[in-house]
């Protein structure tokens, strides 16, 4: 089978943003999505540090360090970006004004619970940071992630037993082997890459009430 | 005649005293005002309480104040960070407090504090480990947490440029704390890049007006923007 790299995996999400949505890209993976958007499409990135219209990373000699991402990252301002201070943004993002944010994950449910922050293990120093807000703010909330760990586990899960980001907020899940999308009928796969068999994820994700939701 | 400019950042912050509870601006190292830390760590007060988004990166600003054992409690959303090791190495020894906050509740609870309401109601965190043991209600169909507001004695700001009455513009996202913790303190206190003549910010562009700040302190530009070189 043909397993998405990072890269496929950002350019399949950024090919469903729709043109003139307002988007956040949460720190890690997601981040990544910025650099496949389509250039036909005007799709406004917030940053939660308090930038809407963000745009591409700067050439070195042009970084400026009060100019950063959520993740500090040096950024560049579009035409017609604008700043706002940290209770403007997240009035923005709790507020329903986002239309879509793309989060990384540690674990998904199929009731689309998120765990994203903390691994409750012991010595293990929690940082929520934007997320919990993001989770219950977004009008969509999309995960991207690779759908095994690197021990083998499926991280679309049954239950998350990792400590909850938000309560069934998820709706669709973008994985290096297929896309789920979950309601409250449960999980459909809406693709699979290609050499990959609808019962093979099946056995792989782990769960009889895996549904195949292509036409 | 109203002039709230001081001519150090150690005399700005000398009243700073132990135990006090400090917001600091600053997401990463953006906005984070360096020299009052600098100076914080000069003037010697300690088992601080700190409000911030994060809990110090590399070796200045936060980093140093936690780094010099001056901090008991930390109040943030973001400690984790590949170059947090201060804090890291504080925290696994149990010398130090966290209280972890998500990053818009720590917004809206320095809000509430700033326009005198006695808290919030949040839908962020429903459910989850960071909303036991508080109260939760239902307001139409859905739940929320509530929280109380975060007052401070001192709230450490950077903004870019101000007057001698504190009105206050920041710089592109070194902005975002700065405004709300302004509004929070009792004693705020703003390191610029530049003080200007009363009557030459533009009205319809100061972000935070003066009433919200009590010091300000010029701070050379070469200083500010090497402090912020340190790489995020």
């Amino acid at each position: 089978m043909k397993r998405h790299d990072r890269a496929q995996m950002a350019a399949r999400v950024a090919q469903d943003i729709a043109d003139g949505a307002y988007v956040n890209l949460g720190i890690g993976l997601p981040t990544l999505v910025a650099n496949h958007l389509p250039a036909d499409r005007e799709i406004v990135l917030q940053s939660e540090n308090g930038i809407l219209g963000m745009g591409p990373a700067p050439d070195r000699d042009d970084e400026d360090p009060e100019l950063i991402n959520a993740g500090k990252q040096p950024v560049t301002q579009l035409p017609g970006s604008s700043f706002f201070h940290h209770g403007d943004s997240f009035a923005m993002i709790r507020g329903g004004h986002l239309d879509l944010c793309v989060l990384g994950a540690f674990q998904v449910s199929v009731t689309g619970d998120l765990a994203n922050w903390h691994t409750g293990k012991e010595g293990a120093i929690p940082a929520v940071g934007g997320a919990m807000d993001l989770a219950v703010g977004a009008r969509r909330i999309v995960v991207m992630m690779e759908l095994m760990t690197s021990g083998g586990e499926c991280k679309l899960v049954e239950r998350c037993t990792y400590p909850l980001t938000g309560l069934a907020c998820v709706s669709r899940v973008y994985t290096d082997l297929a896309i789920f999308d979950i309601d409250r009928n449960g999980v459909r796969v809406a693709e699979c890459v290609e050499g990959l068999e609808f019962e093979a994820l099946r056995r792989m994700v782990g769960f009889a009430a895996l549904r195949d939701g292509r036409s | 005649m109203i002039d709230k400019s001081v001519a150090t950042a150690l005399q700005a912050v000398a009243d700073v005293f132990d135990g006090a509870r400090v917001l600091v601006g600053g997401f990463g190292t953006a906005g984070m005002p360096d020299e009052l830390i600098d100076a914080l760590i000069e003037q010697g007060a300690r088992d601080l309480t700190i409000i911030s988004n994060n809990a110090g990166n590399g070796e200045h600003g936060l980093a140093a104040l936690l780094k010099a054992g001056r901090v008991a409690k930390v109040v943030c959303s973001f400690p984790r960070q590949s170059d947090s090791h201060h804090f890291d190495a504080l925290y696994r020894a149990g010398k130090i407090e966290l209280e972890l906050v998500p990053q818009g509740t720590l917004a809206a609870r320095i809000e509430a504090a700033g326009a005198g309401l006695g808290g919030i109601y949040t839908p962020t965190g429903v459910g989850t480990p960071l909303a036991m043991g508080k109260e939760t209600r239902r307001i139409g169909d859905r739940d929320y947490v509530f929280e109380l507001p975060i007052h401070a004695d001192f709230a450490l700001i950077k903004a870019h440029r101000a007057d001698r009455w504190g009105n206050l513009v920041y710089r592109k996202a070194a902005r975002n704390f700065g405004p709300i913790m302004a509004t929070a303190a009792r004693c705020t206190i703003a390191q610029v890049t530049q003080i200007v003549t009363l009557g030459e910010l533009d009205p319809e562009a100061i972000v935070t007006p003066g009433i919200y700040v009590r010091r300000v302190v010029k701070i050379d530009g070469a200083t500010q923007n090497n402090a912020l070189g340190v790489a995020a």
